[in-house]
This record gives structure tokens, sequence and C-alpha cells, in this order.
């Protein structure tokens, strides 16, 4: 393929005002066509991006920020609209503009990246031809130099060995390197304006500061402008020069980064800024400032350290490395060359939990750190070492028998994901009527009322009971699992990344919640987390995991402020610094 | 690729040992005496007995199968005890005329079919979606020997455009060379034109009631796996990127939605050879579905033993080359394989 010959946008765009933003946003209003009515989900809002200017657009879920990136780009699905405002792009009218010539800017002029980089790949085509076929589309190189170009655009990214990646699919990358694709994908046609979706959601800590310096440098170095849609404040003001924060479809406020962070002058910034887990704070500043007032002070349970209530010694779980091998295939197949025989998932770790202790286990993903948590649940058998619960050696027990032991009550645990780990058939109550109806004795007839106690203790209203969980928010369902954790008041709960789903405001109030429940009912947590910050707020002491192994652990103020370990250290730079 | 194949087709070996086995004592439950109908109605018990020891009948069944896999061995299936010829000349005669049929009924249905669902799935509500619903509907709703027949009625009888349903080739003509059994490919081969005009006139009116019965179960399902497609994350990122509608639709979205088809062609593949059964009467077709049913009837086992044996490698095939696509449409079962 040719060349093109400048279209008539083309034109445009190379005659536009060079004085006037690169994007503006006038008076935009989105619909959304949907079974209970017609839903605004963006009410006339104004957004503008200069020449070379990056913008955060922050909000929380339903804010409106990832429909308004949509609707900018034109790709708002069927049922969504744009009813009211302008688009202008370079001085041109997106708005009004034909399908077929918006077409072309998309890609060229305007470009997208997402969150789950791995969803937004093609899953059977080569990563190289993926990038080929923008370029093939927007007619920017010869075809015989295609590929080159396509190489040239990984080795952008700093992919390393970009020619064997070329060939590449997308199941065979991490998620970091599959992001490092999608913004190859992005950025291949010189685009001049960058709207990245919550590129990092998903990604380790150390992986979202490689993601986000690379985008900010490419961007940079091209005169490129950036929107960045995100619900992390932290990451914004780290990255961005200026911040407009989104609430139920309005914009609430616009400012400079420092501005914001400084003196933020909206309600729902300053309310939004003080959930932001960051050093410095306690757990009850993150709540707005009203109730944070009339919050009872964090209590201090005395631990009986002479007696840990858990005690892990030399763990090992090892997983078979290819497993998924039929045995006739073995019978009759070529023996497999033979490879180093187990993978060490967990790598003989030692660590203890006192009573009423509330431990972090941090690290990335692949670091051993659910793997233990579900050793320690006994939901998978470990392969050596001993887990002593209570005086107990609960490691022996096999995990399948585990589940019908009275034991099992006294260790509970709480999901990442609080939507999936309720049944959706079941209402909030028979949710937390679950394990008192499978393992607690005597206490049959009085179900409802435990229940409806539990979700008082957890500060879920009681005629929510009766709801199923699609009926319910993100807190409430939280809330909901927090109290089928705590049904048989167990003494030990593991708790796996329980806010990672959730708004920044609803963690804070978990968290909260979390901690007046540990002391109250004097339990013990084994917190697992990636999230340094919210570690920090919640546990007493801190278990940093690296490929299986413990690289260090210690008190919390210890660890985080005096870190011995390189790996922990890496950790914490790694956590976005915003200019204060 | 390679891996894949050879590894896959080591699975097949026991799946033909289970074949083998399974058809060898399907036939034996059978009900009805062989020994007695072969003997015919004025036949004493003791010429039953000296039939029934010289079929090998007497024997324990250990030693009936021993004997069963190695006439196998030699390629030897028994000889029909109603038409005397051996059952594997019949099969290789009328197992053509079957695959032909379906095939083409398959072909056709796809060719309908696939296009539909994909238009309907990316104008979804619109009056392409409402009609492939309907068509498709309707189709499945029919029973085939009921759209054979009509279809008989007004193409052949009321209209006259057809022949008349009477087999795979008008009498004046002579069947092409073999090669492949398969009428229109052999007389292509031999350049025959006029043959081949008058075997796919015969076979048009069958392929259709067959096209028709499929074309519910594939529509439905390329529909159905397209608008899941099309809601991923990779085609708001290709639409994204700009890249124009076909490239979006062919080249993203359709590519991915094959696997769930591919697995629904499978199926509606053994449907077909079911249905074929109720078809090849109604058109008289010299198929190896109603070879089948006739011996069946009259208790002759080893023609419905080489019946059952024939399906069954044919599907094992067929199951092979549907995993063999998967491999070659998606990168992800290379591996896992």
């Amino acid at each position: 393929m040719a060349k093109k010959k400048p279209t008539k946008t083309e034109e445009l765009l190379r005659n536009s005002d060079k004085s006037l933003p690169l994007l503006d946003v006038q008076d935009l209003t989105v619909e959304f066509v949907t079974r209970r009515g017609i839903v605004r989900a963006v009410q006339h809002i104004n957004i503008s991006v200069a020449k070379g200017e990056s913008l955060a657009i922050v909000g929380e879920s339903g804010s409106g920020k990832s429909v308004t990136s949509y609707a900018v780009m034109r790709i708002l699905d069927r049922a969504g609209r744009i009813t009211d405002g302008t688009v202008m792009f370079s001085g041109i009218d997106l708005r009004a503009m034909p399908e077929n010539e918006i077409r072309d800017l998309r890609g060229r002029e305007m470009s997208m990246i997402f969150q789950s980089p791995r969803l937004a790949l093609n899953p059977i085509r080569k990563i190289g031809r993926q990038i080929e076929d923008v370029l093939h589309q927007h007619a920017q190189v010869d075809s015989g130099l295609v590929s080159e170009k396509a190489i040239e655009m990984l080795e952008h990214v700093r992919i390393a060995r970009p020619r064997e990646r070329y060939h590449a699919y997308p199941f065979e990358l991490s998620g970091g390197m599959c992001q490092r694709v999608v913004i190859a994908l992005a950025l291949a046609c010189k685009p001049q304006l960058l709207i990245a979706d919550e590129p990092t959601t998903g990604l380790d800590v150390t992986t979202q500061k490689a993601v986000m310096d690379l985008t900010v440098d490419l961007t940079r170095e091209r005169g490129m402008s950036m929107i960045l849609i995100t619900h992390d404040l932290g990451l914004a003001a780290a990255y961005c020069d200026r911040i407009v924060v989104m609430e139920k479809g309005h914009v609430v406020e616009t400012a400079q980064a420092e501005r914001i962070f400084k003196a933020p002058s909206h309600r729902y910034t300053r309310k939004l800024m003080r959930a932001t887990p960051r050093p410095g704070v306690t757990l009850r500043d993150l709540l707005p400032e009203e109730e944070a007032k009339s919050a009872r002070p964090i209590g201090h349970t005395d631990r009986h350290a002479a007696k840990p209530l858990l005690v892990v010694e030399k763990l090992v779980k090892e997983y078979p490395r290819n497993d998924a091998r039929g045995t006739l295939t073995k019978l009759f197949g070529p023996r497999p060359a033979v490879e180093p025989e187990n993978f060490r998932a967990v790598d003989g770790i030692s660590f203890t939990v006192d009573r009423g202790e509330s431990v972090g286990l941090v690290g990335e993903s692949g670091c051993g750190k659910s793997t233990t948590s579900m050793m320690v649940m006994r939901l998978i058998d470990k392969t050596a070492g001993t887990i002593m619960f209570d005086g107990e050696d609960i490691g022996e027990i096999p995990a399948r028998k585990f589940a019908t032991l009275p034991l099992r009550k006294r260790i509970q645990m709480v999901f990442q994901d609080p939507t999936d780990s309720l049944n959706p058939r079941f209402t909030a109550a028979r949710a937390i009527a679950d394990p008192i109806l499978r393992l607690g004795n005597g206490e049959r007839a009085f179900v409802r009322e435990r229940c409806e106690e539990l979700a008082r203790q957890v500060g879920l209203p009681v005629e929510l009971l009766d709801r199923f969980p699609h009926q319910l928010s993100g807190g409430q369902k939280a809330r909901v699992g927090i109290a089928r954790a705590i049904a048989l008041k167990p003494d030990l709960i593991v708790l796996d990344e329980p806010t990672a789903a959730l708004d920044v405001s609803v963690q804070a109030v978990v968290l909260n919640l979390l901690q007046d429940l540990k002391d109250s009912l004097g339990m013990s947590y084994l917190f697992v987390s990636h999230d340094l910050n919210v570690v920090r707020l919640l546990c007493d002491r801190v278990i940093v995991m690296q490929t299986g192994q413990i690289v260090e652990q210690g008190p919390t103020d210890q660890v985080l402020v005096a870190p011995q370990a390189a790996y922990t250290r890496d950790l914490l730079t790694a956590i976005p610094h915003p200019p204060l | 690729m390679l891996t894949l194949i050879s590894r896959r087709m080591m699975l097949v070996i026991p799946n033909l040992i289970g074949v083998v086995i399974i058809t060898f004592l399907l036939t034996r439950a059978l009900p009805g005496d062989p020994a007695a109908y072969f003997a015919g109605p004025a036949a004493d018990k003791q010429a039953i007995e000296q039939i029934r020891v010289k079929l090998g009948l007497d024997k324990p069944l250990i030693v009936q199968f021993g004997r069963y896999v190695a006439d196998l061995g030699h390629l030897n299936l028994g000889n029909s005890l109603t038409t005397g010829q051996p059952v594997l000349t019949e099969i290789k005669n009328r197992l053509p005329a079957s695959a032909e049929l379906t095939l083409f009924g398959l072909i056709l249905s796809m060719s309908i079919a696939v296009p539909l669902g994909i238009l309907a799935a990316v104008k979804q509500g619109s009056w392409i979606d409402h009609t492939c619903r309907v068509v498709a509907t309707a189709g499945v709703s029919l029973p085939v020997f009921f759209t054979g027949l009509l279809l008989v009625y007004v193409f052949y009888f009321l209209l006259g455009w057809s022949p008349a349903p009477l087999g795979r080739l008008d009498v004046f003509f002579s069947p092409p060379p073999q090669i492949t059994g398969f009428y229109l490919v052999d007389s292509l081969l031999n350049r025959d034109l006029s043959t081949f005009r008058a075997a796919l006139s015969q076979l048009l009116l069958p392929g259709l009631t067959l096209c028709i019965f499929s074309l519910a179960p594939i529509t439905r399902m390329t529909r159905a796996s397209m608008l899941a497609v099309l809601a991923s994350d990779f085609v708001r990122t290709a639409s994204a990127s700009g890249l124009d509608s076909r490239t979006v639709i062919l080249t993203y979205a359709f590519r991915n939605a094959m696997l769930p088809v591919v697995t629904t062609l499978g199926m509606v593949f053994s449907f077909l050879l079911g249905a074929n059964v109720l078809v090849e009467k109604v058109f008289a077709w010299p198929g190896i579905g109603s070879y089948a049913v006739e011996a069946l009837i009259a208790s002759d086992f080893a023609p419905v033993q080489g019946f059952v044996l024939a399906m069954a490698i044919l599907y094992v095939l067929l199951n092979l080359i549907i995993d063999v696509l998967y491999g070659i449409i998606d990168p992800r079962v290379r591996l896992e394989t």
C-alpha cells in the first residue's frame, strides 16, 4: 500500500490554529438507554487539553470518567449517545464528523490504551501483526517496511528482543509486557493525543511504575498530549500537569496537580484526598472529616506474645511444571525432556501471627503470598513444613477433610472480589448464615437474629439483608463478605486483598471497619495485599515476599520506613509519589 | 502444529479400540437369532444348530470377539445375510453417496448460516437479525422428511424444475468412473459437465433439506459467539485504533468467534448423518443409512456392525479434524496439548 493522499481532515488538521487547545470538550452530555430508562452518565462537562499537556481525569466508579473518553473517541457502545455539547479536536468538530472520517483519526491522531492489557489484545493474532494492522490502516509506511516499523515500535516501548517478540501471542507475555504492546499499538501512527484509561489497574506496583514512566517519557518525547483516566489521585498527581475531578457525571474541580493536593477546594476532592492511603496518616484520617471526629480512637489490643496463634515453619509448596499432559500421551507419546521437575511457589517460609495481631503479607503477583494464605486456610495441601494453629498441627490434616472439622470455624477468609465471592442466588442474609448453618451448632434456631446482629456489627443496614448481591453496592457486598467471615467468631481471618476492587472512599470505610472488628472481637488478621499503603495502615507487622521466599519481616513502622532489603525499597519507591 | 496432530492421533487409538469393542457387544445384544434367520423358516432345530456352528455363534463371546478382531485385521467385515454381498463392498459403494449428500448439505448450510449469523450479530436488532431468527427457527422445527416432501412437491410436482427424486443420477446418465465416489467431484475430474449438472440437480433438493435443518444451530451459534466477541476488549482496542469495520469484524472478531462455531459444525455433522436416514428414504438415495435400517430390521448383524463401525470411525476422524482446526485457529490450543 502506498502512502495515501492527504484527506480533507488532514488538510484541516494541518492548517488548524496552533493556539487552539488540542481537545476542547464543551457542555458534553452522554446518555445511556437502559432497561430502567435513560441514564445520564456524563452531564454538561467541560474539559480542555492543550498541546503537549497531560491531564488526569480522576473519579470513582460511576463518575463518568471512562464514558467521557469513549465519547471523545466516539466508541460508545450502541446504548450510549452524545446528546449535547461539542467535542472539538484541533478546531474540528468531532461530533459532526461522519464515521468513516473519524475512523481515520482514531489511532492516527488520537489513540487509547486500556485497562487489563492482556484482554485488550487479540488473543489469536501475533502482536507484531496487530501493530502492522494499525500501520496498514493508516498507510503510515510502505507495505514492504511495515514489519520493520512494527519491530521498531516494540523496541521503542522497551521490549527486549523485539524481533522474536514480534511473533509472540498475548498469552505468552506478562501483563506489563502486554501493556507495552498496547502502548506500541497506540503510538505507532504518532497520534497527537493519547487517552490512557486506567492503564495500570491490575498491574504490580513496580510494573505500574515502569508502564507509567514509559508512557510519560514517550508522550513527552513526541510532544503529545495525554489524558490519564484513573481512580488513583496519587498516580494522577505524580504523572500529570492538571487534574479534573469527576463525581456522578459532573466535573467538580479542575486544578493544577500540586494545587489539588495542597488546597483541594471541592468537598468531594477533599473526601477523595483524605480517603487515599498515604504515609503519615492513621486509619481514622481516611474517613470524611465529620466521621473521623466521632470515631473511637484505635484501641490497643494486648497481645499474648508468649503464645502465638499461628506458627508457620519452613512451609513449602511445589507444583509440577507440566500437569496438563494426559496419561495416555505419557504412555504413547515421546518421553518429555527432563525439566527441573517442580516449581516452588512457596519456598520454605517461617512466620508467626500472635493473638490479636494483624500481619501483612505483601509482594507482587507470583511471589507466593496467595498460595501461602491458601495453605494457612487449609484449602490446598502443603508440600513440606508445619502449620501450627493454636498448638495443633493443622498442616497435617488433608485439605479435603479440614472443611468439615470444628477447627474450620476458627479460621475464616474474606476474599478479593466482593461480587464473585458471593453466591448470586443467595440473599445477603443467606450468605451470612451459610457458615452458621454448615458449622454452627445450637445456633440454628436463632440464625436470623444472629444475621441481624452481624449486619449491625459490620454496618450493613438490616433491611438490606433480603437483597441479592446484584442489588447491593460494592461496599455493601464487602460488608456481607466480612459479616460472613466473622459469623462463627473466628480467631484468625485471612484477608485476601479485601479492598482491591473497591473505590478509595469505600476502602477507607471498610479498612476502619476491619480495624474496629479486630479490636472488639480480638481476632488476628493475616492480610494479603500488594498495596503497601494499605498494609501500613492496618497491620502491626509486615512480611515481604519475593519468589516464594521471605525477604524481610518486622514491625510495620520499621519495615516501611527503614527497609533493609533492596526489594522492599524497590516496592516502596515504585509507589507513585505525588508532588507534595 | 505437527506435534499437536501426532499427539491427537495417539488419542485416536484408544478411541478406535473402544469403538471396536462396543460395536461387537452392541450387535450381540440385538434381539433376534441370526442363525434362525439365516436358516430360513423351514429349517428345523438341528439345521439351525448347524448354521450356528458354521457362523461360529456357538463359541464363547471372547472367542467370537477374537475372530471378529482378526477378521477386521484383514478388512473382512463379513457378508450380509440378506444380499450375500461382502459388507465392506456395500459400505464402500454406499458411503460416498451418504457422505456426498451430508457434506453438500453442510457446506450449503454453512455458506448461508455463517454470513447470516455474522450479519445478525453486527446489525443486532435490525430486520436481518429478526429474519435470521425466523428462518432458523422454522428450519429446525420442521422434520426433515416433511421438508423433503414439501420440496419435492413444490419443485418437482408443481413447478417441474427439478428431476424425479429417484437416486443420485437420472437413468439416462451413467455414473462417472469412480475416483472419490463423489459424483460431483468425479464428473468434474472427468470434465464431464453434463453428468455434473445431472448429479447436481439430483443432489440439490436432498441437500437443501439437510441444509434447512442445520441452518438453525449454525446461525444461532455464529450470532451468539460473534456478539460475545464483538463486546470484548480487544475489539474495542481495534476500533479505537481506527481499523476499518471489515478488518475489525472479519480479522479480529470472526476468527475469535470461529471456535464455538467449529465445535457446533462437528455436532451438526453428526446430526446430519442421523437425519440422513430419513432423507435417503424420501429421495430414494442409495446411501448407507437406508442400508443399515434394512439390515437392522432383518436382524442381519454383519452390516449393522459394519455401519456402526464406519460411522464411529467417521466421528473419530471428524473430531480429529475439528481438534486440528482448533489448533490452526487458536495458538493457545497448540501450547496446551
